[in-house]
């Protein structure tokens, strides 16, 4: 299933999904993770803190995957790493069969643009703008006409059940639902990858559910999702997690067996 | 990302950043506003003093005694005793010595008391003949001019300035009344018309008498031919050069000096005034418009720092509009606009309010103020570039920075 307009994905299935090609995601090749030898180290200095170790993924596409670690782990830098917000120290990142280590500037915006949506734990919305505005950003440096970033904002936010506060500011709005203006935000460009960091931390637990729900359903529809958590209860809801401490990737463990631990 | 897009989403800042845009705005207002005002002064008091020059009267020579060398100063031509005397003033005025020269007004000068009734006065008397009219470019508002008859009869006759008439008589009329100046009691044959307000210039308080009156019952002294001045009118412009050539041929001859360094007389024309206090003001106005630089600095570092506090308050946004996939490219271009929009916006509120002082404020004050298109255009040129180095600057190196280390910036 790769059709994110199918029925399951509408929280309020009497709201028609608006603009159908916006919900396709693109015939690109598989956004494949592959992370060899990666290294990070912080300078403050004179001291060096290693926040990765010799960090090796890979990720294929359509999973959903969930980075666990307690804080101070190197789990965000890692997030951080794939996201193309940093660049490693060390080692070698190739993003969908691209090598983007070695990406300029402005080609590193371009795939953070295109191929990755990302969901923060700080929401991360522009106070100044209303949701509606705040979805189409990514639409804006892709270079999409106005009247097509608006149709397709306000069909994102439909999806995630923000059809009714379009016109509101963040600071209108309540935490589980300044998230769900950001998952919009997220998958508003289409991206085969989305990145979560912590996207229930600052939410109560219906909250939360709604949240970890939206994310299951983008993975449903064939995006590939990476969640990033210090909370083995969020974890579960990923179909495989990675464990991460002080900077290096325990084991690989399928959802059940993380879910068996205690 | 096109330009207008930038442009919107630059414009759209402007707006949500309401305290910050209104601040930047009034710095720049107040610091172009002062440019504006102060420069304005300056150049507004260099046209008066060019205004109160011209009025001394059209192509006019001034024949002063006495002369100045560049080595050692001031130099008397023979003691104190005036070189000028009423006969040279009489070949100047010959058409066979002198063709350029339209008109000679001999003048004797003095500080005397007038006295009408129980009202006293002291004014510049001047002791003159006819053509002290044309050459000073005067009218009558009232009665007549001292005519030649009058010199040549030494007749009691005074005309004043329209400020000693009033001082003197008040509301009554002065023309038929009887003056005492210097305790020879004169009838007053007319009014000089105002010549303007003109704060430097006391044109207006002065009277004339008949010159053999002034040397014969007045000034008096051992050398009754003796002149305070001559005024010289050239027949034109063009031949004013050739008027002073010919004053200063014959006055030369008459007082037998043979080097010109040694005369004992000075010629200085109505130009070479205008230029020396010309020179004087353009001195004030470069020392306006520094201390006017001076308060747009002030002005620019105020802006300053209000755009580098607010681009480190949104390094933040920057490095969220770079995790949604934003250039550099289009982070400076953005706060480019910006930055352009509160300089542009407030260098045209503070043109606009220099403007509208400068017109409201010579009401209140006597000096005038004149608008300068160079300084206005100048002042905003210099808003817009502080407001682009220092809002641009501080948000391109944000822009450089990687996302990650831009969103967690607090």
């Amino acid at each position: 299933m790769t059709e994110l307009s199918s029925p399951r994905l509408s929280f309020d299935a009497t709201q028609p999904v608006r603009i159908d090609d916006t919900a396709r995601v693109p015939a690109q090749p598989a956004p494949v993770i592959e992370i060899e030898d990666v290294h990070k180290i912080y300078r403050t200095g004179t001291l060096e803190v290693a926040a990765l170790r010799g960090v090796s993924l890979t990720i294929s596409s359509g999973e959903y995957v969930a980075l666990m670690g307690p804080s101070g782990s190197g789990k965000s830098t890692l997030m951080h790493i794939l996201g193309c917000l940093d660049v490693p120290t060390r080692g070698t990142y190739r993003l969908a069969g691209e090598d983007v280590s070695t990406m300029t500037e402005v080609d590193l915006a371009d795939v953070r643009n295109r191929r990755i949506g990302f969901v923060f734990q700080q929401f991360n919305l522009l106070p100044s703008l209303t949701a509606w505005r705040n979805v189409e950003l990514p639409l804006i440096y892709a270079g999409v006409d106005r009247s097509t970033r608006k149709e397709r904002a306000l069909a994102a936010l439909d999806r995630v059940g923000m059809g009714d506060r379009v016109e509101h500011r963040p600071g209108e709005l309540s935490g589980g639902q300044q998230q769900r203006v950001a998952v919009a935000r997220a998958v508003v460009s289409n991206p085969a990858l989305v990145l979560a960091d912590e996207p229930t931390g600052n939410l109560d637990s219906v909250s939360a559910r709604e949240v970890l729900n939206l994310l299951a359903e983008l993975h449903d529809s064939g995006r590939t999702v990476v969640l990033i958590t210090h909370d083995a209860e969020v974890a579960d809801a990923a179909s495989s997690t990675f464990r991460i401490r002080d900077g290096q990737i325990l084991d690989a463990s399928s959802a059940a067996m993380a879910g068996g631990r205690p | 990302m096109n330009l207008i897009e930038t442009f919107r989403t630059g414009m759209e800042a402007v707006v949500s950043h309401r305290l910050r845009s209104t601040l930047t705005v009034l710095g720049i207002m107040i610091g172009i506003t002062a440019v504006i005002l102060t420069v304005g002064l300056g150049e507004g008091a260099q046209q008066q003093v060019g205004s109160a020059i011209s009025s001394l009267g059209a192509n006019l020579l001034i024949v002063t005694p006495g002369s100045t060398t560049s080595s050692t100063g001031i130099r008397g031509g023979s003691g104190s005793a005036s070189t000028l005397t009423v006969a040279n003033a009489n070949v100047l005025a010959s058409k066979t010595v002198a063709p350029d020269i339209a008109g000679v007004a001999p003048v004797v000068s003095a500080s005397e008391s007038l006295t009408a009734g129980t009202t006293n006065w002291t004014t510049t008397l001047v002791g003159s003949t006819a053509s002290w009219t044309s050459v000073r470019g005067r009218t009558m508002a009232e009665g007549r001019f001292v005519s030649g008859h009058d010199v040549q009869t030494h007749a009691a006759v005074v005309v004043l300035g329209p400020t000693t008439a009033s001082q003197l008589f008040g509301n009554r009329d002065p023309v038929g009344q009887t003056v005492d100046v210097a305790g020879t009691p004169m009838s007053v044959i007319g009014v000089l018309t105002a010549e303007g307000s003109s704060s430097t210039s006391n044109d207006d308080d002065q009277a004339i008498i008949p010159i053999t009156t002034a040397a014969t019952r007045i000034i008096g002294g051992t050398n009754r031919n003796a002149l305070s001045s001559i005024y010289i009118q050239a027949t034109s412009s063009q031949t004013l050069s050739a008027a002073y050539q010919e004053a200063d041929n014959a006055l030369l001859s008459l007082h037998g000096i043979t080097t010109a360094t040694n005369a004992d007389f000075t010629i200085t024309s109505q130009q070479s005034l205008l230029a020396t206090a010309t020179s004087v003001d353009k001195t004030l106005t470069v020392l306006l418009a520094g201390i006017a630089g001076i308060s747009l600095l002030v002005g620019g570092i105020g802006v300053m720092n209000i755009m580098l506090v607010s681009v480190t308050e949104r390094i933040r946004e920057i490095g969220l509009r770079k995790a949604l996939g934003a250039t550099p490219r289009v982070i400076r271009r953005q706060f480019l606009v910006e930055a352009s929009v509160l300089g542009l916006v407030g260098g045209m509120l503070g043109a606009v309010l220099g403007l509208a002082v400068a017109i409201v404020l010579p009401h209140f004050i006597s000096n005038p103020i004149a608008i300068s298109a160079a300084a206005i255009a100048g002042s905003i040129a210099v808003a817009i570039a502080i407001g682009v180095a220092f809002g641009v600057y501080p948000a391109s190196r944000a822009a450089r920075l990687a996302p990650i280390d831009a969103l967690r910036s607090e």
